[in-house]
C-alpha cells in the first residue's frame, strides 16, 4: 500500500459517521445507541458522529427485528449510504429476531436482506459494547475498502455489568475467538 | 498589488497554505470546546483532517443534467470564494491591498452563504429546500446589521481599504461596530443559537442533506475557511497596530483563536432558537446597535 492508501485507510478507521435506523425496535437499543454518544461514554473520541442524512454516513446502525414495513425503508437507506460502507446490527433482535421469533409481522433477521459486518448482541447491549462494535466496523470497513475483501460478519462479545479485568470489553481482547451466542 | 504578490497571498499566506490547516484547526477547536463544556474529552486533534480525507475517498451519487452539474459546482464556488476572502485579510503590516478591498472581502464572504441557498434548492430535497429558505431569511436578517456595522466603521475612518482601517487608532465607535459584527457571526457561521439552516436532527442536514463524499468535504472546508475569514475580519478590526511582522501574525492568530473559543462556548451553552425569534432578534434588538453606529459615524463625519 502506498502512502495515500495508508492515510485513507487510517482516516476511514478514525472517522466513522453513523446513521441510525430503527427496524421495528422496542426503542431499548436506540436509547443505548444514543447513550453511547453522550458525555458519559463520549464516542466522539473515536471520531464517531451521528449524522442526519444517510448520504453522509459510513456505518448504518440498525436496531430491531425488521418488520415487514421496515424492509423497504432499510433497503432504500442502505442504497443511499455511499460506499465504502458498513452495517452494524445493534442488539439481539436484528441478529436472531430475539423474543419476536416466528412472529407473522416480521421479515427478519437482518442478514436475510443486507450483508451485516458486525453483530452487537445484548438485549439491549451496553453502550460500551456498541462503541466497541462501531470501532470494529470502522476497522473492517477500512480494511475491506483497501484490500477488496468479501464481507464476513463478526459477532462481538457480550458485555455485561460489572466489567472487571478479565471482561471481554477490555480493549486487548481478540473478538473473533470469543464468539457468544445471542 | 502585483500579480506575484496577489498569487502569493492567495496560495501561501494568508491564503490556502495557511488557511486550510487553520480551517481544520478552528473546526477542531469548535468541537473540542463543545466537548469540554459538556464534560467530555472530545475528538482528537487531527479529527477534521481525518474527516476530510475520508470524505475524499467516498463515492459520490450519480448526478445527471444541468442540475447535477450545478450541484457539483456550488461547493467548489463556495471554497474558492472563501479562500479568496481569507487571502484579502491584511495580516502582515504593509502587505499591500487596494482601495475598496473591504467591499470585495464582504462580497466574497457572502458567496458561500448564497451557494448554500442555491445548493439546497438544486438538490431538490425537501429538507434542503427548508434549510435554504431558512438560510435566505437568516442572511437577510443578519446582513443588515453586519453591513451597517462595517459601513459605519469604514465611514468614520473615511476609507474602504482594509489595511488603512487596521492601522488607524481604535475609537469607541469602532468597538461598537466590532461588537455588532460579533453578534452577527454565530448566524453567519451557522452556530447555536442561530444554527437554523443546518439544524441537525430537526431538518436532517438542511441544504447539505443530498451531498456526499468529496462534495461534502468541500462544504466542510468552505465552512472552515468561512471561520477563518470571518474571525480574521474581526481580528483585523480589533487588533492593535504593530509594525513587527511576526508579532502581527501572532496577535492575529491569538485574536482569531479567542474569537473561535468565545463563539464555540456560546454555541455549546445555548439552544437553537426558532426562525421567527431569530429574525425578531436581529431586526428588533441588534439593529439598534447598527443604527447607533452608523448615525454616530455620519455625525462624526459632518463634525470633522
Amino acid at each position: 500500500m502506498n502512502l495515500w492508501n495508508r492515510l485513507m485507510c487510517y482516516s476511514r478507521r478514525r472517522s466513522p459517521w453513523l446513521f441510525h435506523m430503527n427496524g421495528g425496535s422496542c426503542n431499548g437499543c436506540d436509547i443505548e445507541l444514543i447513550a453511547s454518544l453522550t458525555p458519559r461514554y463520549d464516542a466522539e473520541q473515536l471520531g464517531v458522529r451521528l449524522e442526519g442524512s444517510p448520504r453522509h454516513a459510513d456505518i448504518l446502525c440498525i436496531t430491531g427485528p425488521i418488520t415487514h414495513n421496515a424492509v423497504g425503508a432499510i433497503k432504500t437507506v442502505y442504497d443511499q449510504v455511499l460506499g465504502p460502507k458498513g452495517v452494524v446490527a445493534i442488539g439481539s433482535c436484528p441478529a436472531t429476531t430475539n423474543v419476536f421469533i416466528d412472529s407473522r409481522t416480521l421479515d427478519g433477521p437482518l442478514n436475510k436482506h443486507l450483508a451485516v459486518d458486525v453483530f452487537v448482541p445484548g438485549c439491549p447491549p451496553r453502550p460500551d459494547a456498541i462503541i466497541l462494535g462501531i470501532a470494529k466496523a470502522a476497522e473492517i470497513l477500512a480494511e475491506r475498502a483497501a484490500k477488496k475483501l468479501p464481507i464476513a460478519p463478526v459477532v462481538m462479545p457480550l458485555v455485561g455489568p460489572g466489567c472487571g479485568d478479565g471482561c471481554p470489553c477490555a480493549p486487548a481482547t481478540d473478538s473473533s475467538s470469543s464468539e457468544v451466542q445471542a | 498589488m502585483s500579480l506575484t504578490t496577489a498569487l502569493a497571498r492567495l496560495l501561501i499566506f494568508p491564503g490556502l497554505l495557511f488557511a486550510v490547516p487553520a480551517a481544520w484547526f478552528f473546526l477542531w477547536v469548535e468541537r473540542k470546546a463543545v466537548a469540554l463544556m459538556q464534560g467530555r474529552i472530545g475528538p482528537p486533534f487531527m479529527q477534521p483532517f481525518y474527516d476530510f480525507i475520508k470524505l475524499l475517498g467516498k463515492n459520490t451519487p450519480p448526478r445527471e443534467g444541468v442540475g447535477g452539474l450545478l450541484m457539483k459546482a456550488w461547493p467548489l464556488l463556495a471554497v474558492s470564494s472563501a479562500a479568496g476572502a481569507v487571502a484579502l485579510l491584511p495580516v502582515l503590516p504593509s502587505s499591500g491591498g487596494f482601495e475598496g478591498d473591504l467591499i470585495l472581502l464582504l462580497a466574497l464572504l457572502e458567496v458561500p452563504s448564497m451557494c448554500i441557498i442555491a445548493a439546497g434548492f438544486s438538490s431538490r430535497s425537501i429538507f434542503g429546500e427548508i434549510g435554504s429558505a431558512r438560510e435566505a431569511v437568516l442572511s437577510v436578517s443578519y446582513n443588515v446589521v453586519f453591513l451597517l456595522a462595517i459601513v459605519s466603521i469604514a465611514a468614520s475612518q473615511h476609507t474602504f481599504r482594509l489595511e488603512a482601517l487596521a492601522q488607524l487608532p481604535s475609537s469607541p465607535l469602532r468597538w461598537l461596530g466590532v461588537l455588532a459584527i460579533l453578534v452577527c457571526l454565530p448566524a453567519k457561521l451557522h452556530l447555536n443559537p442561530f444554527s437554523l439552516p443546518n439544524a441537525e436532527q430537526e431538518i436532517y442536514s438542511g441544504p447539505m442533506t443530498e451531498y456526499a463524499g468529496p462534495e461534502l468535504a468541500m462544504w466542510e472546508l468552505s465552512h472552515g475557511l468561512e471561520w477563518v475569514a470571518a474571525t480574521g475580519l474581526v481580528a483585523t478590526l480589533a487588533a492593535p497596530h504593530v509594525t513587527l511582522g511576526w508579532l502581527a501574525i501572532l496577535i492575529f492568530v491569538a485574536l482569531c483563536f479567542a474569537i473561535v473559543l468565545l463563539l464555540s462556548v456560546i454555541a455549546s451553552a445555548t439552544a437553537r432558537l426558532a426562525i421567527d425569534t431569530t429574525v425578531r432578534f436581529y431586526w428588533q434588538c441588534t439593529l439598534i446597535f447598527a443604527v447607533l453606529a452608523i448615525s454616530s459615524a455620519i455625525f462624526m463625519r459632518f463634525r470633522s
